[in-house]
């Protein structure tokens, strides 16, 4: 395994006993001597500690000082409501191409640092991020500026526990809202160490995201991994924990290939801005709300035992391919295969009975309303 | 106890060959989540496939260490599938069968010759 970056934690990974992959070209821990099923339980019963740094971490600011010049920007590239975002609050959206096909899906934050509070932080996907920014760059206003920041590493502590196990580096964790952030020092072993933290994650669970500087990472891993709740959690569970959640993967439930609209995110899109526009791609994306999209992502159960994986085609009951699996895996909890895919629009009513080709028999299979295990986000009180 | 370069195992009583897979390659393979064991009846060619094991991440075929007919499948890792990685070696068999070319279990390697293919792997 040539020329593969790794994070900061790399030896931190190996020394845990992590089984390295190479992902998205960087060496990440797939698992930990736990094991996929054993670390995605243990997410979802008390905390896993993931480290997501291969993940791209960036700021649009604008030289005049004005939020609304950054925001007004931005939502020429996705269909978000960027500009209704208060100092702090974060939102999920996609980089759309001009054919309304998504580059990719991304975490945008307006940060609430007062002295920051126009600067806009994006969070973009390891295997596509020298894309992102090149695109991001090829559209770039005069008055913007696009800073990529490769100091700075990510985490994410997702579970039950999280709120209780962060509330002790920052008391106010505990009341922070889904998805918001704070620009604050957590107090690990004596040291404040300044970081970026979200209640937001990936995983269907409370939890919370922390970006912080390469050289003090380490040093959080380890205070976070010493709680007993705490285990490091590989990629191999963060694919089914997302999958569970119902969530896509780009490059796998979403691609250039697929819209918004067809991959089930209308709800990542408010009403002003279907209705507005003005996004590269605005014209697929309206005319697929008119006229609904050909195809659209669903929620897949097999009825056996036997999961049904990427790329399986979905039959009719008379045998016609009307769609096929674009994520497909076991779900440990809810303890039977679990897929996403796309159908066409007529088979994709909850419920419909559907075929899966696996191993060349037809296996019945039904389409299932997503997520498939409910989640625990943050709600207050 | 004899063992194929593909990781599979069988244990002879007789003429009935008992397969499985060996610990490593539950090791490598992680968290059995799925079965597909061969019908009673079916016959088997030396390194044909004869089970599909699917761990979380992946499927993976089980290939028949010798020629003959499977007379019996575990219920067990089809309830449990657990049960592969607790215990690969015991509880952990996949099928029994009527082996047809008992010249076919000498290509085999012993228990020593497995471990140091394992170790060169």
């Amino acid at each position: 395994m040539t020329n593969l970056k790794q994070t900061k934690l790399h030896e931190f990974h190996v020394e845990n006993g992590a089984k390295m992959i190479p992902f998205a070209g960087y060496s990440m821990p797939i698992q930990y001597p736990l094991g996929i099923l054993k670390e995605h339980l243990h997410t979802r019963a008390k905390a896993g500690l993931f480290d997501v740094s291969h993940m791209g971490q960036a700021f649009l600011i604008p030289k005049d000082g004005n939020f609304e010049t950054a925001a007004g920007f931005l939502e020429t590239l996705v269909p978000a409501d960027i500009k209704s975002l208060e100092p702090g609050q974060q939102r999920y959206t996609q980089l759309l191409n001009e054919e309304g096909g998504i580059l990719d899906d991304l975490m945008v934050t307006r940060l609430g640092m007062p002295e920051h509070c126009h600067w806009i932080y994006i969070v973009v996907n390891a295997g596509c991020k020298d894309d992102d920014y090149a695109h991001i760059r090829t559209h770039l206003s005069e008055g913007i500026t696009l800073r990529i920041n490769n100091q700075l590493s990510l985490l994410a502590l997702q579970g039950p526990s999280a709120s209780k196990i962060m509330s002790g580096f920052l008391p106010e964790a505990v009341t922070m809202p889904f998805m918001n952030s704070l620009d604050t020092l957590l107090k690990v072993n004596g040291d404040n160490l300044l970081c970026h933290i979200s209640r937001s994650g990936y995983t269907g669970e409370d939890g919370f995201e922390i970006s912080i500087k390469h050289d003090q990472v380490l040093k959080l891993a380890k205070a976070l991994l010493v709680h007993d709740d705490v285990e490091l959690i590989g990629l191999g569970a963060r694919d089914s924990l997302r999958l569970e959640a119902g969530l896509c993967l780009y490059g796998h439930d979403i691609d250039t290939s697929t819209s918004p609209i067809e991959a089930g995110l209308v709800w990542s899109i408010r009403k002003n801005r279907r209705k507005t526009g003005g996004f590269l791609g605005a014209g697929r994306i309206q005319r697929e709300l008119v006229e609904k999209p050909a195809r659209c992502r669903v929620g897949i159960k097999p009825l056996a035992r036997a999961p049904a994986r990427e790329g399986t085609e979905v039959l009719s009951q008379s045998g016609d391919q009307i769609g096929v699996i674009t994520s497909g895996s076991f779900g440990p909890s809810v303890g039977s295969p679990v897929a996403m895919g796309y159908v066409q629009q007529k088979f994709s009513k909850i419920g419909t009975k559907i075929d899966l080709r696996v191993r060349g028999k037809a296996m019945p299979a039904k389409i299932i309303k997503l997520p498939f295990i409910p989640n625990n986000f943050y709600r207050g009180e | 106890m004899k063992y194929t370069k593909d990781h599979e195992w069988i244990r002879m009583e007789g003429n009935t060959g008992t397969v499985g897979i060996s610990p490593y390659a539950a090791r490598q393979l992680g968290d059995v989540v799925f079965v597909e064991l061969p019908e009673e009846g079916k016959l088997l060619a030396k390194g044909g496939e004869a089970c599909i094991v699917e761990s979380v991440k992946a499927a993976s075929e089980v290939y028949a260490p010798v020629s003959g007919t499977v007379i019996r499948t575990n219920t067990m890792v089809k309830d449990a599938p657990e049960t592969v990685n607790a215990d690969a070696l015991g509880e952990g068999w996949f099928f029994k069968m009527e082996i047809s070319t008992e010249g076919e279990l000498a290509m085999l390697m012993d228990e020593d010759a497995y471990k140091t293919y394992c170790e060169g792997l």
